[in-house]
């Protein structure tokens, strides 16, 4: 299945007007943890924090749902969360924990819950693992060139940062700018072109832009814990959904990309294999 | 049928097991429950397991009885602990369903190379138990010239000397990946089971295998799984890749094994969520 397996897909976002401010699309991410947060089903989450560096971003585990918003907003280079899982777990004592994943990260954490080799009393604490839509990571020197070097911009002016319509978009106070994204093909890092996970098929619940309109997200429910907490969220008006179906783009782009991705890294895949190289999958 | 001979058919030495289908490991279950252990504890037949001690700290048999909540009822009731040093009296190494092995082999103790050959011919399955025992792990770094025995310098893993079956790596082993263990080999899981298969042949672990293997492979992501399944905190993410800090590495090659780029268990993971 080109989505991964799942129990149901919605165009969703969430109510709450400081989300909605803060947040890159819907708002899903950071208003499932902190909705989650306050019902308790979590104790914490570990989020791409921000740092003193512009758009650098450094796994944190916040406590509260002030600290999860101030972390909203995609950041389009690493921010290893996985690291942070056993500290939130040994230093700050979570016993219930939440965190957001791109799809390799999702892998990561995955793997160890079903082979906890060296790993202990960590698989069971996490309790929601939200995964995000991901095509490919820049490294932070490449982000960096393309901004300031091709783009014109100097980091700390940007605002935010957005990936849609094939260019890649920053948003300064009064400007905003463009690039095509094959401008930027070449910069991602190269391990990104061996995934074939573009929806984050291993997630409790996936989220990311593409299929809904601007504003909303693709919300994707797949576990029973993910698709219970969500469902609650919505009972409880955390957020409002339309029906899939009735919007633009819809399903179809979602699809599109996420087959173009596997198609794609399929073929890297393939040549590795010819060049004898390893390959995980 | 006797336990051994389904252990010897499952993994491919001996006849096959009859009439007996490997039975699915339960979906939506991340750690092995109580119920699930129970549930396997009474439909199997006891296996006898004996645990050898080399050179190791003692922290591997540590974490397995760190277990007992969970498997109290199956180690003490449902497995034969014949051979053991701390848990069993007895003098004379008996034949074995499995041996867990702990600790890596100094090559200048008569005693343990003659403990470890006899184990090899007692034991239907040995397990090289514990990073000591399957990569050579902290005892990496033992140059000799210290008391009580200036002479044990040299220490291997086992697979150096006998055919080891099944690694289970760590520095120690999780609880967890011990109760998930036992209970996908009663049950016959070798899906399950394959990794611990394959980890048998990975006799050497070091921090270097991240850069080695991942990143000089066009593989890392950056995740930082490494980093958190580090158990000396060696791993550090810098520029989202891995620093390794030699200083603290102590080879055990968990980190390396728990990196999602090292190898996949894709279909494993979609059964244990309900994918």
């Amino acid at each position: 299945m080109v989505l991964g397996t799942y129990k149901e897909i919605v165009s969703a976002r969430a109510t709450d007007k400081q989300i909605q401010k803060v947040s890159q699309d819907g708002g899903i991410v950071t208003g499932l943890l902190a909705f989650a947060l306050e019902e308790k089903i979590i104790e914490g989450a570990v989020v791409a924090g921000p740092t003193d560096e512009f758009w650098k971003p450094e796994p944190m585990v916040a406590m509260s749902a002030d600290e999860i918003i101030a972390a909203a907003g995609t950041k389009y280079t690493f921010s290893p969360n996985v690291m942070m899982l056993k500290k939130a777990v040994r230093q700050y004592g979570i016993e219930k924990l939440g965190t957001v994943a791109i799809p390799c990260q999702t892998m990561g954490i995955r793997k160890m819950q079903s082979y906890p080799f060296g790993v202990r009393f960590l698989a069971d604490k996490i309790k929601l693992l939200i995964g995000i839509y991901c095509m490919e990571n820049f490294p932070y020197a490449s982000l960096e060139t393309f901004i300031s070097e091709k783009m014109g911009v100097s980091m700390e002016m940007v605002e935010k940062m957005d990936i849609g319509k094939g260019k890649f978009w920053v948003y300064t106070q009064d400007e905003v700018l463009s690039i095509p994204l094959k401008e930027t093909h070449g910069y991602e890092q190269s391990g990104c072109n061996v995934c074939l996970d573009y929806v984050a098929e291993l997630g409790d619940v996936s989220t990311g832009s593409v299929g809904s309109p601007d504003g909303w997200s693709t919300v994707i429910t797949r576990t029973d814990g993910g698709d219970s907490i969500f469902k609650q969220a919505v009972e409880a008006g955390a957020f409002e959904t339309k029906d899939i179906a009735n919007v633009k783009p819809g399903l179809d782009l979602l699809q599109k990309l996420s087959a173009q991705k596997k198609e794609k890294n399929q073929k890297t895949i393939d040549k590795r294999k010819e060049m004898g190289l390893p390959v995980p999958f | 049928m006797s336990l051994i001979s389904k252990l010897k058919g499952l993994l491919g030495i001996g006849a096959k097991p009859a009439n007996e289908e490997p039975k699915p490991a339960k979906s939506g279950q991340v750690g092995a429950s109580e119920q699930e252990v129970e549930k396997v504890a009474e439909e199997n037949a006891k296996p006898r397991i004996g645990y050898i001690h080399l050179s190791g700290c003692t922290g591997d048999i540590m974490s397995l009885s760190e277990n007992y909540d969970i498997l109290a009822e199956l180690l003490t009731n449902m497995v034969d602990i014949v051979y053991g040093q701390t848990l069993a009296d007895v003098w004379e190494m008996p034949e074995m369903d499995l041996a867990l092995v702990e600790g890596s082999v100094c090559l200048q103790d008569e005693h343990s190379l003659h403990e470890l050959m006899e184990v090899r011919e007692k034991a239907a399955m040995v397990c090289a138990y514990g990073s000591c025992s399957a990569t050579g792990c902290f005892t990496r770094y033992s140059r000799g010239g210290q008391q009580a025995r200036p002479d044990h310098e040299s220490f291997v893993p086992i697979a150096d000397l006998i055919k080891v079956d099944c690694a289970i790596p760590g520095c120690p082993p999780s609880p967890e990946i011990i109760a998930k263990t036992v209970v996908a080999l009663i049950n016959g899981d070798m899906d399950y089971l394959q990794p611990m298969i394959d980890l048998a042949g990975m006799t050497e672990g070091c921090g270097c295998d991240l850069q080695k293997y991942v990143v000089n492979q066009a593989l890392c992501i950056g995740c930082g799984t490494c980093a958190m399944a580090c158990q000396t905190r060696a791993v550090s993410m810098t520029n989202g890749r891995p620093e390794v800090n030699g200083d603290r590495c102590v080879k055990c090659g968990i980190c390396y094994v728990q990196c999602p780029r090292s190898w996949f268990p894709e279909e494993q993971i979609k059964k244990d969520l309900g994918l």
